[in-house]
């Protein structure tokens, strides 16, 4: 079966029925030849080391297309483990001109330092965001790991960052608790977590808190013009689009807390994260 | 087996160092003796005896204490008015009271005269009873330390190996525990489930879900010493358990552990409030009863300074960790705890990009052992710095493993090489422990031959650290501990006295108030010999 890499279901031009071979770029693994194909890989298998468990591993390493392969090492773990390291060569030929090239992140991502200084750089002020879990969930997990300084994944919550001013609501905050907050903090953004629901109550929980916001600020022209940026988060906003629900942005599973910074610098205070000077577009992300 | 001033610290400054750190620390004493706790009122409820859930998990203790809080308020405590209900109404057991509490059918009062009396003597009755229980666990502890004699009895003693074990599943933890206790592991700890800490209220059972760890729960508690005890039997030495005894619950938390004879538990003096945002009056008044039922039942606490290396630059903020050292020193010597029970922390978190990274992390290791002789210090291993280059990662993580051994660290968490990638695998644990074995093996007595050039480099950073931290202790004295905390002196967060999770539970206690637990804790050497307990402090060496 063939399969165009990326089409976007458009009409083919008739002149170019197949591909031209050249154009194709093949690669494999480099050990320290070149194509010679050779990986190393570890694992652990539940039974006892010996001779059988490593048959065990080679023929594992044979499935995985390792030909040949061979158990450099094989130690037990107890009685009932056997850890192997393993290399071979494999056979799977990767064309890379049809790997295409990776869509940049509407926004770099930025760390603490560029956070911080780009909100002392544009509102030389901190940035005020109010977080909260709403509706009768009470699994602060979600919020914390965004808010806490003990944050997660290994990197620190908003609160760690000095020019980001952070209220954390906690859970069961209703809509009406949540705006009246907001804009006694005059907050530039709003974060709502949703994570353990029902029947989608965190649709409707949503829904509810950004209709509540744009019934408050009613001559808002945007997020962060007029009304704070509305931002929810949560494992199950996978169905649905950020109109759906009236709110700035979605983010889902596994959202870390500079991909959040990152994302108010880029909403909040445009011009913070493209170069504005320089001909090339932003060049200094990563 | 202290190391012999290598440093040669000014005594003076030593002394001085603790000065301050008492005086910084009195306020807050009295604070805690003077205050009550959601939490601690419930750990006297769950220290005589009630525990349990009603069908949608919420806690027994919950309700009871809920309903009392409710009626006539916690200022007097629970003791009074729950003992007077059972004694006075048709309900035979704590069990059944609290079930008709929920339901709204029990009215308390807060009994006087004889009746208070009455009430009184039977709540003691029911708190003696749960301390006995703690002082049984800590008695067949002792037994089996005698029974177990464990490798660091050997000469020269040599750091306890502590693993962590997080699946979320009680079930799965069991097995992994048991097979790091046979690979070599001293010391099991399971880690909690996110946010546990945040919970105002302890789960209930064995539980089998839980986010990148597993719930602290009693029955957890017992599943796995029961698991690690028939391990400590096969392989003839003693494998302790850890747990957490942090965040809102902290006193009912360090009840069970007592009663489920766990042997060590996180519990430090700040790390709630700083990381987790945790009310800091609520913190330090649930912290002195979880120490007070620490030193009893013969548990080391390990406390969290590793966390503030995390946050902030390891170089640069070297003294935080030894001021809140001798913090966590004060509140613990304050709440009964011996030396031999502070399992003060710290980390091996520098850049390893920095010129000399090795050295300073000599130096600042050094310096905390020579500052605390006699405390288990608990020595963490690099997080900040583990790439994901699994292989990088081991160097580093051998490197922390010497620094252990040459400095004479107590107690060593083993760093993964997969740190910050997933939580350990058990070849990951295989091979931590396979690191730790060599050097170990290869330099256990390197500590002998390591000895500082006077007033070399290690010298005197160590000192500039020592200097660093008396001069953050003069602030921290002069403008009080909670208003330090307020100012983001630790960490970077600022946590105002009345901010943060948890402030809702915690009640000024009023004249006649009763807590049976604490005038027990108050007024009893937690060291005494009790029954068949004796040589009850040299469990780890130091």
């Amino acid at each position: 079966m063939t399969t165009p890499a990326h089409g976007t279901g458009t009409d083919a031009p008739p002149a170019t029925p197949t591909e031209p071979a050249d154009t194709r770029q093949v690669i494999r693994p480099y050990g320290d030849t070149t194509g010679d194909g050779m990986v190393q890989m570890s694992f652990t298998l539940p039974v006892p080391a010996g001779k059988r468990a490593d048959a065990a591993a080679l023929q594992l390493a044979a499935k995985m297309g390792l030909d040949p392969a061979s158990v450099v090492h094989a130690k037990p773990m107890g009685p009932d483990f056997t850890f192997f390291i393993v290399y071979g060569k494999v056979r799977h030929l990767i064309d890379y001109a049809s790997i295409p090239v990776p869509e940049e992140r509407a926004y770099p991502l930025l760390t603490s330092q560029e956070v911080n200084q780009a909100i002392r750089r544009a509102l030389n002020r901190r940035l005020v965001v109010v977080g909260a879990c709403i509706g009768t969930d009470a699994h602060t997990v979600g919020i914390d790991a965004i808010l806490n300084v003990k944050g997660f994944a290994g990197e620190k919550g908003l609160e760690y960052y000095r020019e980001i001013q952070v209220v954390n609501m906690g859970a069961q905050v209703t809509v009406a608790e949540l705006v009246e907050r907001a804009k006694a903090e005059d907050a530039d953004a709003v974060l709502v977590s949703q994570v353990v629901t029902q029947r989608n109550a965190h649709l409707h929980n949503t829904k509810q808190m950004a209709a509540a916001f744009h019934a408050e600020y009613p001559t808002a022209v945007a997020g962060g013009m007029g009304r704070p940026l509305l931002v929810v988060g949560g494992p199950r906003f996978d169905t649905v689009t950020e109109d759906d629900l009236g709110v700035d942005r979605i983010f889902g599973k596994g959202t870390t807390p500079a991909e959040v910074a990152s994302y108010l610098v880029h909403a909040l205070l445009p011009g913070e994260t493209t170069a504005p000077d320089e001909n090339p577009p932003n060049e200094e992300d990563e | 087996m202290a190391p012999q001033g290598k440093l040669d610290l000014d005594p003076e400054t030593v002394r001085a160092a603790r000065r301050l750190a008492a005086r910084a620390a009195e306020p807050i004493i009295d604070m805690a003796r003077t205050h009550t706790t959601v939490s601690v009122e419930r750990a006297l409820l769950r220290l005589a005896g009630l525990g349990g859930a009603d069908d949608g998990g919420r806690p027994w203790v919950n309700h009871l204490a809920d309903a009392v809080r409710d009626q006539v308020g916690l200022e007097h405590g629970v003791a009074l008015p729950v003992w007077d209900a059972l004694l006075t109404g048709p309900h035979a057991t704590l069990a059944d009271l609290a079930g008709a509490a929920a339901r709204g059918r029990v009215s308390f009062r807060l009994p006087s005269g004889a009746d208070a009396d009455r009430a009184r003597a039977a709540a003691e009755r029911a708190a003696r009873a749960g301390m006995a229980r703690v002082d049984r666990r800590r008695a067949e502890r002792d037994a089996l330390l005698a029974e177990l004699p464990t490798p660091d009895m050997a000469d020269p003693p040599r750091p306890l190996v502590y693993l962590i074990v997080a699946t979320g599943d009680i079930y799965e933890d069991v097995p992994q525990a048991q097979a790091a206790a046979r690979e070599g592991a001293d010391v099991v700890a399971v880690i909690r489930s996110t946010g546990q800490s945040l919970l105002d209220f302890v789960p209930e059972g064995a539980t089998r879900e839980g986010y990148a760890g597993t719930y602290a729960t009693r029955e957890n508690f017992r599943l796995m010493r029961a698991a690690l005890d028939d391990v400590s039997r096969e392989l003839g030495r003693y494998v302790r358990l850890t747990n957490y005894a942090s965040g809102l619950c902290m006193p009912e938390i360090a009840t069970l552990a007592g009663l489920e004879r766990l042997d060590m538990m996180l519990n430090d003096c700040m790390y709630g409030i700083i990381f987790r945002d945790i009310n800091p009056r609520r913190t330090f008044i649930d912290q002195r009863f979880s120490r007070q039922i620490h030193a009893r039942a013969g548990i080391v606490i390990n406390t969290g300074e590793d966390n503030y290396l995390t946050t902030a630059d390891a170089v640069d903020a070297a003294h935080t960790v030894v001021v809140s050292q001798l913090l966590n020193e004060r509140f613990g010597h304050e709440a009964g705890l011996t030396d031999a029970q502070l399992g003060l922390g710290h980390a091996f978190e520098i850049d390893p990009s920095i010129p000399g990274s090795f050295r300073l992390e000599l130096a600042h290791a050094q310096l905390v052992r020579e500052l605390f002789p006699g405390a288990p210090l608990k020595y963490m291993p690099p997080t900040k710095h583990m790439t994901g280059n699994i292989f990088a990662g081991y160097l580093l993580d051998a490197f922390f493993n010497l620094a252990g051994v040459m400095t004479g660290q107590s107690i060593i968490l083993i760093g993964m090489m997969t740190e910050g990638i997933h939580t350990p695998w058990l070849s990951d644990r295989d091979l931590a422990l396979e690191n730790v074995r060599y050097v170990r093996d290869a330099c256990g007595d390197l500590a002998e031959d390591f000895m500082p050039r006077p007033d070399g480099m290690l010298v005197q950073r160590a000192k500039q650290v020592l200097a660093e931290s008396v001069e953050l202790l003069e602030r921290v004295a002069d403008d009080g501990l909670l208003a330090a905390i307020a100012e983001g002196t630790f960490g970077v967060t600022r946590r105002p006295p009345d901010g943060g999770k948890g402030l809702d539970g915690v009640v000024q206690r009023a004249d006649g108030y009763v807590n049976p637990a604490i005038e027990i804790l108050d007024t009893e050497d937690p060291h005494a010999a009790r029954p068949a307990a004796d040589a009850a402090e040299q469990e780890v060496p130091a």
